[in-house]
């Protein structure tokens, strides 16, 4: 299945985009695949909140913010490779020019480099998350605590990413981006391309999810999720292991926002403050928690409904939403996959019903 | 004898309402009689002077007549004005406007006897002093005095006396006034050139030391008011978080849609006012804000039992879900308002509430505000007396310490949870009721500060509301007494730090409950 799914993404979808003309309808649009890329790039995200929500049941309000800060190293550096091509002439940033900065402040220096930019993408909010996460998770802060300290973690970002002597570009973000090392941005290829970088590190990254899940780790986090105190009292140390997989989290949403930035072209504090972050558990609980691929689904199909819904009618798509919270909380709580594996108990119960009945149960629980 | 008494009181009344009718009669009589009395020779040269085109005399007359004209020849003026070219209307302007403060230093209004002197002292006319003086001699009304005597030492600081400028600036000093530092600073600048005269030099010294004394109580009064800021800013945070922190003590709920709670609050005000406008007469109006009160109160509560009963009832035990169940409603609860109401929502305060009380020199305390904070401490109050003076609290109080327990002893937990969410919903539409004196009403009104009341409650630990009160003054006052430093956002930003910091000390709280059953 995995194989199934990484072929039709890998190949088959780049290859539809390339070879029919234009008018089959067995073409995908250039348009359609960037999209699509966007959609895979939140996936990555949302499997690393199901990483630490569904398996370790830390739920955490504030990934935006992890998404966030990935999502500006990469945007700082494509804004310092516009060079001066920018409106204004100038080597620096166009809001710089506005806000009357004469000198490129020092933190934005590094980002000169694409290599140091990707690095700081997923360094700074491991090391956020580090700090935060050995803070909450040493004073023992968790479930709905810490879901309120992660969602004012959130509110403050987006307080601080809106100001303008940040230089970060206030509430206008950063955008306008020109090149990424030396391709340009608006060429198909640059975005198919950026496609496929996306879709190969959403499959690295649920292949390392899985590997942690199978793992002795793997194990103490469920554990964890479903009584700490016993995995307390036996010896071992929540904390540690809780920290590990959210910063873990921390940078899969780093990754995301790096990838997200080159193939959107904006990046706003609007997409790391405080309900962006809620989406992004909506994805994981409609998909299904603790399943992972339930993660990847939820990611893809609830964005895919939102540009749909927001296209024709932009009114409703915030009762959409709202109903889809209360939807999935109340009669799906185990989303799509669990949805999906009911049916298939279902079937297989019929099909079994006279050799035997119980592995379908057992497979089941 | 009784009998006797009440008549004797009911002559009397009937005799002061005579003696006040009578009075008011003959006052305007005796207006009316001024109005047509001729003004005395001089006065009328210089009412003549005014038409002149030599300027030279124009401006003398208007001299003379600001020093010995009054008011009753206003009448006079009005009706030069109306037939006068531009520059006569110019130069008549300050004559009218003298006479109009003058006659205001004995309105029976203070604050337009206090906005009149403020006036007379700013426009400089000697001739005011003396008016200023008696004035004050007379004033009852504290600050109505002392905009009397500042504006008229404010005069004599351009006096042509050494001495009395030297006094008045002292005496300005001692007052702490604030509309003199302008003058002050001109005088200490006069003093500091080179080609300066002892005489200014020791005034300037006087004026320097006066300067000092203001300032340094300039820093009194910004910190009472930034001290009143934030206790204000807590009473509306304490209000939000005594219903978040009640249901949260004995549901374990965080209810995500509590701050919509509030906006439903807030629009119930504004469909009274609304309701107000078109059927009750217009004198009625400003008791819409009253009415408004159990309105908003019923109508969150309503929404509350509503919301309780569809989805939270099923969601007991699963705290996270519940944050997102009631999150969707919130979002569900913005865009219903957004559609429904729009954007044409204004709020206009009861006139009660307008203004304020200044209670020292610079420190102004506005009424709205103070209102809040009585509001909220009623509220205090009032749950106390709710929860541990009455049957319904003892049953509360008991689900939430031991809820199995008390569904044995008979007690029925699902109604005391419904009740209480109802309860804690209607604290939420009282707190968005207060919250529309001192804000917009406008759809994302709750979200503004959901995320400081949920502070306030993981501040403040669960079960005690105590913890939640102490919390939410803690919080609310840092928040204020940080933003002069900081700035607004930074300051929050502070805040969080050191609420996460404080948690490492007191994980749960600052009250925690005590014993084993603290950990789920």
């Amino acid at each position: 299945m995995f194989w199934l799914v990484g072929f039709v993404l890998l190949f088959v979808l780049p290859i539809l985009n390339v070879l029919p003309a234009e008018d089959s309808w067995l073409h995908v649009s250039d348009f359609a695949l960037n999209r699509f890329g966007k959609f895979l790039a939140f996936a990555i995200l949302a499997l690393g909140l199901d990483l630490i929500w569904g398996y370790a049941g830390i739920l955490s309000l504030g990934q935006g913010v992890f998404f966030g800060i990935g999502a500006y190293c990469m945007g700082m550096h494509l804004m310092l490779t516009i060079g001066s091509q920018s409106v204004y002439g100038s080597a620096l940033p166009d809001f710089m020019v506005w806000n009357q900065v004469t000198e490129l402040p020092f933190f934005w220096k590094p980002f000169y480099s694409f290599s140091a930019a990707v690095l700081a993408g997923l360094l700074v909010p491991a090391c956020f998350a580090l700090i935060f996460g050995f803070l909450a998770f040493r004073s023992r802060i968790k479930g709905v605590y810490f879901a309120i300290i992660t969602q004012a973690l959130a509110l403050m970002a987006w307080l601080v990413f809106n100001r303008n002597e940040t230089n970060l570009g206030g509430t206008n973000g950063l955008t306008d981006f020109k090149t990424l090392l030396g391709f340009r941005l608006s060429d198909p290829g640059t975005q198919l391309a950026l496609y496929v970088v996306t879709v190969l590190c959403l499959g690295g990254a649920y292949a390392m999810c899985r590997w942690i899940i199978a793992s002795r780790a793997g194990r103490v986090l469920i554990a964890i999720r479903d009584s700490e105190q016993r995995v307390l009292f036996s010896g071992y140390s929540p904390a540690t292991y809780k920290l590990f997989v959210f910063v873990v989290s921390a940078m899969l949403a780093g990754l995301a926002g790096i990838l997200y930035v080159p193939q959107v072209g904006i990046i706003t504090p609007a997409q790391m403050g405080v309900l962006p972050s809620l989406e992004m558990v909506v994805w994981v609980a409609v998909g299904g928690r603790a399943t992972l691929v339930g993660a990847i689904v939820g990611a893809v199909g609830v964005n895919l409904g939102r540009s749909v819904l927001t296209n024709s009618f932009p009114e409703l798509w915030p009762f959409f939403l709202g109903g889809l919270f209360v939807v999935v909380v109340l009669l799906f709580p185990d989303g799509v996959m669990g949805m999906a594996r009911q049916v298939r108990g279902k079937f297989a119960e019929r099909a079994a019903r006279l050799p035997k009945s119980q592995a379908v149960e057992g497979e089941q629980t | 004898m009784d009998e006797s008494h009440h008549r004797m009181k009911r002559l009397i009344g009937i005799g002061v309402c005579v003696a006040y009718l009578g009075w008011f009669v003959l006052g305007s009589v005796v207006a009316e009689a001024q109005t047509n009395v001729s003004p005395s020779p001089p006065l009328e040269q210089a009412l003549a002077d005014l038409s002149s085109e030599v300027d030279g005399t124009r401006e003398q007359a208007v001299r003379l007549l600001i020093e010995q004209g009054d008011a009753s020849l206003l009448p006079r003026m009005e009706e030069l004005r109306a037939n006068a070219d531009r520059s006569l209307r110019m130069a008549i302007k300050p004559v009218i406007d003298t006479w109009r403060h003058r006659a205001n230093l004995a309105s029976p209004d203070a604050e337009t006897r206090r906005t009149a002197a403020t006036d007379l002292g700013m426009n400089g006319r000697v001739s005011a002093i003396s008016w200023l003086e008696t004035a004050a001699a007379n004033e009852s009304h504290r600050w109505a005095r002392y905009a009397m005597e500042e504006s008229a030492l404010l005069l004599k600081l351009a006096s042509d006396d050494p001495a009395v400028k030297q006094q008045a600036a002292a005496k300005l000093g001692e007052m702490r006034s604030q509309n003199a530092v302008p003058a002050l600073q001109a005088l200490v600048q006069a003093g500091g050139g080179e080609s300066a005269t002892a005489e200014q030099k020791a005034l300037a010294q006087r004026a320097t030391a006066a300067i000092e004394r203001i300032e340094s109580w300039n820093v009194w009064s910004s910190t009472i008011e930034t001290l009143f800021r934030g206790i204000s800013l807590s009473s509306i945070l304490l209000i939000m978080s005594l219903g978040l922190a009640i249901v949260f003590g004995l549901m374990g709920v965080i209810n995500m849609a509590h701050g919509e709670l509030m906006m439903i609050g807030a629009y119930a005000t504004f469909v009274m006012q609304e309701c107000f406008k078109l059927y009750a007469p217009e004198s009625w109006f400003d008791s819409y804000y009253l009415a408004a009160l159990p309105a908003a109160f019923l109508a969150s509560a309503l929404f509350g039992l509503i919301l309780e009963a569809t989805v939270i009832r099923f969601l007991y035990g699963r705290p996270l879900e519940t944050m997102l169940a009631t999150w969707g409603v919130s979002l569900i609860l913005i865009q219903g308002a957004r559609m429904y109401f729009g954007d044409l929502t204004a709020i206009t305060a009861p006139s009660w509430l307008n203004g304020g009380a200044q209670v020292l020199v610079g420190v102004f305390l506005p009424f709205n505000r103070l209102f809040i904070i009585g509001l909220s401490i009623l509220s205090v109050m009032g749950i106390y007396a709710l929860l541990f003076r009455s049957r319904i609290g003892l049953r509360v109080r008991a689900v939430t310490q031991n809820r199995s327990m008390s569904a044995c002893l008979g007690i029925l937990t699902r109604k005391v949870d419904a009740y209480t969410f109802a309860f804690g919903s209607g604290l939420a539409g009282i707190a968005g009721w207060a919250l529309t004196l001192v804000g917009n009403v406008e759809p994302g009104l709750g979200q503004n500060y959901i995320v400081d009341s949920f502070m306030v409650v993981v501040t403040g630990g669960v079960g005690k509301l105590a913890g939640t009160i102490i919390a939410s003054l803690g919080i609310g006052g840092l928040n204020k007494l940080m933003e002069p430093s900081f700035g607004a956002v930074y300051g929050k930003v502070l805040i969080l730090v050191l609420v996460i910091l404080f948690l490492q000390r007191r994980p749960s709280g600052l009250f925690a409950v005590k014993g084993r059953h603290a950990e789920g």
